[in-house]
């Protein structure tokens, strides 16, 4: 994404060139590529400005609604009677999947189902718990934090926002630590397309090979603590609740790659974004080190910035009309939160960085209505522990290389980041 | 100019000259009352406005929404007059109102 602060590299003033002399009718905003060199911002804004509600046509997806404007955004995300979250009618996501790879997890459930399998959950993120988990995040984050190289060039990705979320899980799950980095394998798995970028995984088999792992594993967890007294892990709470102890074998590994996924990706890559966008706003960064106590807006405003999942999918229930578009039954609606999170109608100057932001918290990454993130204060907590704890420790990170973007529409994040911290 | 008080978890009081016709959520950050973060900017859509109307008061408004019924059952800790505050719009007649705020807005 460029911004008001930095020129335009060559790569971008191509895009920006093509995105707004294409004919509309070709333009694409679901193409991974455009993720992958991060210049789909263009293509966003042509499309907020020429065609909010868009018919776009993908030669992997096939066709499909891209709603780009913040208030249509809203408008599908609180209507769920009209766009329908179901896996039975295509799920969340742009992608189709044949019925039997389609996961069965609450988020890509409407109600009633949907409300009783989140309710099961959603205790363990609720305030009261959080302020239990504080004192933790902040010991294991001050222990990643002083255990990073000084004078050498590391990834950030890697040493940071993996270890610190892949810790966080483990603990949510109540996941025996020492293998915890299967946790972020099947995360990685659980997401990747194949089709689009084999570096996580080459195939749809070894996908389902590598779940298949994931679900034994957790089905030993399972066993034990159905026969154990109740806890308040994850795993214990599913096995226990009254909504989800009767799940289907497919529901409870739906479930499991929902709450794996939501805890993994999303704040890790807001935490690698964080410091990518500070990198790259130095002037905002001293803002932050004069008064810490930005902090609180920093954590919002990372998290807009970042808009780690780009999009959501709904397919419409009936015929409706959508910014004066009619949308027939049956169809793929994606919202693009990316889109409307820099939708200047909504946002004031939405391609800058503002760790002071006004009304920071305004943003789209999280969704509106009844499918919002359920970990959101959870992934709020710990960015903002680890950025109190980086400004107590370190005058400056530098970014010493560019990030290596994932090639995905849905994830938007980064596989690498090489920093130096100097000393 | 009605006046409302908002009660924060650990008791401190806020009292509020709300506008008529604004809504009780927009009273409350228009004057920077603490423990409502109204994310969603007042579309019922997030469930951070949640407050604890007092019984004295939740008979005189309007009954909830199915969607405002919807969020607030997401919300973490959901009581008998539990309401979204930006879907009280505030009139003369709530003059005196008073709500109480969540450990915290989820």
């Amino acid at each position: 994404m460029t911004t008001a602060t930095e020129p335009m590299s060559p790569v971008q003033a191509a895009a920006r060139e093509r995105a707004f002399s294409l004919p509309l009718q070709q333009i694409d905003p679901s193409e991974p590529g455009l993720f992958a060199d991060d210049t789909v911002g263009h293509y966003f804004e042509r499309l907020r400005r020429d065609a909010p509600v868009h018919r776009s046509h993908s030669p992997m997806f096939g066709d499909y609604w891209s709603v780009t404007r913040y208030q249509d955004i809203v408008s599908v995300d609180t209507n769920h009677a009209v766009y329908s979250s179901d896996w039975s009618r295509g799920g969340i996501v742009i992608s189709d999947r044949p019925m039997n790879e389609r996961l069965q997890m609450f988020i890509a459930m409407d109600p009633p189902k949907h409300d009783v399998q989140r309710l099961a959950v959603s205790p363990i993120v609720a305030p009261a718990n959080l302020a239990h988990m504080e004192g933790l995040i902040r010991e294991r984050t001050r222990r990643v934090l002083d255990g990073l190289p000084r004078g050498e060039t590391f990834d950030w990705v890697e040493s940071v926002s993996i270890e610190l979320t892949t810790l966080m899980l483990a603990t949510l799950f109540d996941f025996p630590l020492e293998d915890r980095r299967l946790l972020t394998f099947w995360s990685d798995c659980a997401t990747a397309n194949p089709d689009v970028d084999q570096t996580r995984v080459s195939s749809w088999e070894e996908r389902t090979a590598a779940l298949g792992e994931m679900f034994a594993y957790f089905t030993r967890l399972w066993n034990e603590r159905v026969n154990a007294p109740p806890r308040t892990d994850l795993v214990s709470m599913l096995a226990h609740g009254p909504a989800t102890r009767t799940m289907t074998p497919l529901e409870y590994m739906g479930n499991l790659v929902l709450l794996i996924v939501g805890g993994n990706d999303t704040t890790r890559n807001s935490m690698t974004g964080g410091l990518l966008a500070l990198s790259r706003h130095p002037q905002e960064w001293a803002k932050l080190r004069a008064n810490p106590a930005l902090v609180d807006s920093l954590v919002p405003e990372i998290i807009r910035w970042q808009t780690p999942l780009a999009h959501m999918r709904r397919t419409a229930t009936r015929d409706t009309e959508l910014g004066g578009q009619m949308i027939r039954e049956g169809e793929k609606v994606v919202m693009w939160y990316l889109s409307g999170n820099r939708d200047e109608r909504a946002i004031a100057e939405p391609e800058r960085f503002i760790v002071d932001r006004p009304r920071a918290r305004q943003h789209l990454s999280f969704g509106f209505g009844i499918h919002r993130c359920v970990g959101n204060r959870l992934a709020e907590l710990q960015l903002k522990i680890l950025w109190q704890e980086i400004l107590a420790r370190f005058p400056v990170i530098e970014v010493v290389g560019e990030p290596a973007r994932l090639k995905s529409s849905f994830v938007r994040g980064y596989t690498h980041l090489p920093v130096r911290i100097p000393g | 100019m009605p006046k409302v008080t908002f009660i924060a978890h650990d008791g401190r009081r806020f009292d509020v000259q709300a506008t008529a016709g604004d809504s009780l959520m927009r009273a409350a950050v228009d004057h920077d009352v603490p423990g409502i973060d109204a994310d969603c900017g007042g579309v019922c859509g997030c469930a951070t406005c949640h407050v604890f109307v007092d019984p004295a008061w939740a008979g005189r408004l309007a009954a909830p929404s199915a969607q405002e019924d919807e969020m607030l059952n997401f919300t973490a800790e959901r009581r008998e007059h539990s309401r979204l505050a930006c879907q009280i719009p505030v009139t003369e007649a709530l003059d005196g109102l008073s709500v109480t705020m969540p450990e915290g807005q989820h």
